[in-house]
């Protein structure tokens, strides 16, 4: 097997999460996508670690798995927070920060 | 010399070259529990404190109660073990008899008899590439003692809290963090290694922190809970920087080693020249910078006054008895590299000595002008706790380490008094609310003044003899037989004379306000109740007795096995401590130190007792102080009460100089560049495009066609429109422009490179 | 038995080092895992978008094992199927009458994100190609859950500790943030 297939694969995994993010306007939908792209890192981190043949790529997609895991609690409870104080997790609504 | 720092490097920390050992008895070895017993109690306290009937204090009192038993096991068992030793004049040489000695242990089995003394443990924290992080505990005589004293005020801290803040709102939440308080001191204690050390070091910051901040719903009492802990965050960044120096130094004198945090190692190393001195030098000043903050000393002493605002077994406990003494006990602790560093065998100053005369008078003389009881105590202790600093810095190591321990009673003990008369008075202030105390509270005043007569130093109370060492520890009395001692500290015994006169004349004027003349305050005071006399009483009692545990060599009132217990059992033999000499006690020292504290007495006596007195009968009010006293006839009296009153200005200093110096020429620069950089070239922008407008009508207009001019206008405002978009507020054409941004510079490198 | 030395058998039968089973569960796996990301970023029905990254998580836990890495794979099932994704259905349902089931993507937003995801993956694959044109895989057998625990335990302890205080701080910022009060 060629490293580069992997690597391609996760570069193609990314990109459609970046599409992800950019595009769609439900915050539960956005977050999901982020899923996307830490799993291609994932992906690129376990692949590297078989090329070097370490367990140190292993390792830190398990710190990912588990740094994915606390983003996706804290993610979540923004998202409620959003919900319950205007009805809408639409981030196109949300712009406050407008200069 | 060569060959300790080789023995050290070959037996890997243990064993003999340290004269530590891993034997003794089982108190001594599992010596980790009695941090381990608050620690669990604030758990349980925590989670359950709130069901039990008591709102968890019993479970505080209970683990410290089993904890001060284990510690009198403890050093009843360091007692025997200290006793087992006979080689206490060959200690040195023993370090050098390594193979003959290792086998020596070995015949013994467990290293009992063995001539090594301090009983050392430990286990791995953990390790990262191959650099071995340990935790365990190091006992000798000054962590047996600390642990004596810790567990003991805790205990009796603990017991008096239970009535001092009944009712309280957060009566678990306080006791909860009193237990972990004593965990983390206790673990301090018998840290093994600088890195734990410096864990328990931070643990008893913040736990301070908490607990000045008790009531933090008025605004003096978290700002005063910020200023404590801000001002020990600049000490704890020297910490963690000599830490540092040392894990490296030593690192670099053992050569199968990256570094090393062992206290045994680093000190036995600096002891015997393997370290240079320079580096020394650098870690020693490090360390005293967290020993100013840590400890109260001058200059960085500001927040302790502050530290009152918490409730008072809070002061009593963390700022008087043993948070405070932390710095000191982590010089005695580190003294190997500290006696190497500041060079304190064999000269007459040097930093840590004259930072502690310093402080010791500075101190003494802030509490003077005090009208909050608290506060002259927290100056008070800050002078003591300078007296402790000084002596280790003239070398008098078991001097700093014997005043540490009565000092922690008799503080303790004027603490807590002061507490209970607040408690009766429903106040802290001594010229308004107080006065004529000593009837309505006679176990309060006679408690209050025995630990008054004990601080002031006034034989036999516990405070004469270990003042009395500390000048004998300074080896520069020279007038009737020196006194010898590691050098001739002569200006830092005039410092410790000054103080014991100061000391003495204030405390007197604490006395008098508080308990003598007519009550000022409103209502009718009470004595109180006995969980709070028991420990009064009992804290006292120790004041009393404690300096008989270190009478002086040649004391010839005392049989020969009751001198120098304390030293005795105390001082570590072992080849981490430097070689100190002692200073021989003086008769004419003691007698000239009695004079000069009788003497303080009688000027403060003389005012308060004979002038004041006779003025207030006059006045028929109860005066605390002359209508016409020197401050108002001298104006050099007056300047210096000025002066006092605040407190040299040093908060001012912090204040607006340090603070508001930083602060706000930072915040108008940077309001500068806002105005003057980013407005002007947005100005000078349009000003140029004015006038280019201009120029560009008059050239260039009346010349081209007017469609020209339209449409580079309206091009402009839609690249305006087109770009005030991007700035929608909409975080995800943030996202895009930033994911596109990336990668076009990722992509920029890649073609690069 | 791994499921990586199962496959080395079959591979063995054909005969060669061209590793044609894998290379036909690569194949697979990655068609299915691209298909679903690309319709879970376009479905308008919230609830199938979860489901399609169920697929696209599990695409990936099979590629852990192609790759050797049997534990993360199954933490992968575990940790991300069984509970992120849960998380997330809970959210989803938490937050329903938001969007209902139409979550329109306008054309303008379609344009500049797929821009912006081409230029992305255009950038890496390049990047990708010249840097491991031909860069073979090593083929030294799935590395065991020992090697990976003393591996965290010793060289990686300090990310580990790192991780965990992280993993507390998110626990109650996640409380604190959601708490109705």
């Amino acid at each position: 097997m060629l490293l580069n297939q992997f690597l391609l694969l996760s570069a193609v995994l990314f990109a459609i999460g970046v599409y992800g993010v950019l595009a769609r306007r439900n915050g539960v939908l956005v977050l999901m996508s982020i899923e996307l792209i830490l799993n291609a890192v994932n992906l690129n981190l376990v692949a590297f670690g078989a090329f070097r043949e370490t367990v140190g790529g292993e390792v830190f997609a398990l710190f990912v798995i588990a740094v994915a895991a606390a983003e996706v609690g804290v993610g979540l409870a923004m998202v409620l927070l959003l919900y319950r104080n205007r009805r809408s997790i639409d981030l196109t609504q949300i712009d406050q920060l407008r200069g | 010399m060569t060959e300790l720092f080789t023995i050290a490097a070959s037996t890997d920390g243990g064993g003999l070259a340290l004269g530590i050992t891993e034997g003794g008895n089982w108190f001594l070895r599992n010596v980790w529990l009695i941090p381990l017993l608050p620690a669990l109690s604030f758990v349980g306290i925590l989670f359950f404190g709130k069901r039990m009937p008591r709102g968890g204090s019993e479970l505080g009192v209970a683990s410290l109660g089993i904890a001060f038993l284990l510690a009198v096991v403890t050093g009843a068992a360091w007692v025997d073990h200290r006793d087992d030793y006979h080689g206490e004049e060959v200690y040195r040489a023993v370090v050098v008899h390594d193979a003959h000695a290792d086998a020596h242990a070995d015949d013994h089995g467990g290293g009992h008899g063995h001539p090594s003394l301090a009983v050392h443990r430990t286990a791995t924290w953990f390790q990262t590439n191959g650099v071995e992080f340990t935790v365990g505990t190091l006992v000798d005589g000054p962590a047996v003692m600390m642990l004596l004293v810790v567990t003991l005020v805790s205990l009796l801290v603990h017991v008096y809290s239970t009535d001092y803040v009944h009712g309280d709102r957060r009566y678990t939440h306080f006791f909860a963090f009193l237990s972990l308080f004593s965990a983390s001191m206790l673990l301090l204690v018998v840290s093994e290694n600088t890195l734990q050390l410096l864990c328990a070091w931070e643990l008893v910051g913040v736990c301070s922190f908490v607990l000045i901040g008790h009531w933090w719903e008025e605004k003096p009492n978290s700002d005063a809970a910020l200023k404590a802990f801000l001002t020990n965050r600049v000490g704890d960044m020297g910490l963690l920087v000599g830490v540092t120096v040392l894990f490296f130094a030593v690192g670099s004198a053992l050569p199968d080693r990256f570094g090393s945090f062992s206290i045994a190692e680093t000190n036995a190393l600096a002891s015997s020249g393997a370290l240079s001195h320079t580096t020394l030098l650098i870690a020693s000043c490090c360390l005293m910078a967290a020993v100013m903050s840590k400890s109260g000393q001058f200059f960085l002493h500001t927040w302790l006054p502050d530290a009152m605002a918490g409730p008072t077994p809070v002061s009593a406990l963390i700022h008087a008895a043993t948070m405070v003494v932390a710095g000191v006990f982590m010089i005695a602790r580190m003294y190997g590299v500290f006696f190497e560093g500041f060079q304190i065998d064999g000269s007459s100053i040097n930093l840590m000595a004259f930072i502690g005369g310093l402080t010791t008078i500075v101190g003494a003389c802030l509490a003077f002008v005090q009208r909050d009881i608290k506060k002259v105590l927290a100056y008070s202790t800050i002078s003591q706790l300078g007296y402790m600093v000084m002596a280790l810095g003239v070398g008098a190591w078991t001097a700093a380490m014997f005043h540490l321990f009565t000092h922690a009673f008799f503080k303790a003990c004027l603490f807590l008094g002061s507490g209970s008369v607040s408690h009766a008075v429903h106040s802290f202030d001594m010229k308004s609310d107080m006065g004529g105390l000593r009837k309505h509270m006679p176990h309060t005043y006679r408690t209050f003044m025995i630990g008054t007569v004990a601080l002031a130093g006034l034989p036999p109370l516990a405070g004469f003899w270990s003042k009395d060492e500390i000048l004998v520890g300074t080896g520069g009395w020279g007038l009737l037989g020196g006194t010898g001692g590691n050098g001739a500290y002569t200006l830092m015994l005039g410092m410790g004379m000054l103080t014991a006169a100061l000391t003495a004349a204030y405390m007197t004027r604490c006395v008098y306000l508080t308990f003598f003349g007519e009550f000022r305050g409103h209502g009718q005071p009470h004595e109180s109740g006995p969980r709070i006399t028991v420990p009064l009483w009992i804290l006292a009692g120790l004041a009393v007795v404690a300096g008989f545990m270190n009478l002086p060599k040649g004391f010839q009132m005392a049989p020969g096995s009751f001198q120098e217990r304390f030293g005795h059992f105390v001082e570590p033999v072992a080849g981490y401590f430097p070689a100190i000499s002692h200073g021989t006690p003086s008769w004419s020292l003691a007698v000239v130190s009695t004079l000069v504290v009788v003497g303080g007495i009688a000027a403060a006596g003389w005012y308060y007792f004979v002038k004041v007195e006779a003025a207030s009968k006059t006045a028929g009010t109860s005066l605390t102080e002359l209508p016409d006293g020197p401050t108002t006839k001298y104006p050099l009296a007056r300047m210096g009460h000025t002066l006092l009153a605040n407190k040299y200005y040093l908060d001012h200093l912090y204040n607006g100089v340090v603070v508001d110096g930083t602060k706000g020429p930072v915040a108008r620069f940077a309001y500068r560049i806002n105005q003057q950089v980013i407005d002007r070239t947005v100005d000078l922008v349009g000003e140029t495009a004015v006038k280019a407008g201009v120029t560009v009508y008059e050239k260039v207009d009346q010349l081209v066609v007017d469609g020209a001019v339209n449409a580079s206008g309206s091009a402009s405002s839609a690249t305006g429109e087109e770009l005030r978009k991007i700035n929608s507020g909409k975080v995800q054409s943030y996202a895009a422009i930033l994911f596109a941004a990336a990668t076009v510079l990722a992509g920029v490198l890649i073609v690069i490179v | 038995m791994s499921v990586l030395a199962a496959l080395e058998g079959m591979d063995r039968l054909s005969g060669g080092e061209v590793l044609i089973a894998q290379n036909v569960a690569f194949g697979v796996l990655a068609l299915a895992m691209v298909a679903a990301a690309l319709r879970m970023v376009t479905t308008r029905n919230v609830v199938h978008a979860a489901l399609y990254l169920v697929v696209v998580l599990a695409g990936v836990a099979g590629m852990f094992i192609l790759l050797g890495a049997e534990f993360v794979g199954v933490t992968q099932v575990l940790v991300y199927i069984g509970a992120i994704v849960v998380l997330f259905l809970f959210g989803i349902m938490l937050t329903k009458g938001s969007f209902g089931e139409d979550d329109g993507v306008t054309g303008e937003r379609r344009l500049v994100a797929g821009l912006v995801g081409l230029l992305v993956f255009g950038v890496m694959a390049a990047a990708l190609v010249e840097s491991f044109e031909d860069a073979e895989l090593s083929r030294s057998g799935p590395s065991t859950t020992a090697e990976l625990a003393d591996s965290i335990f010793s060289d990686y302890i300090v990310p580990f500790e790192a991780v965990s205080v992280l993993l507390l701080a998110a626990l109650i910022g996640a409380i604190v943030v959601a708490r109705r009060d």
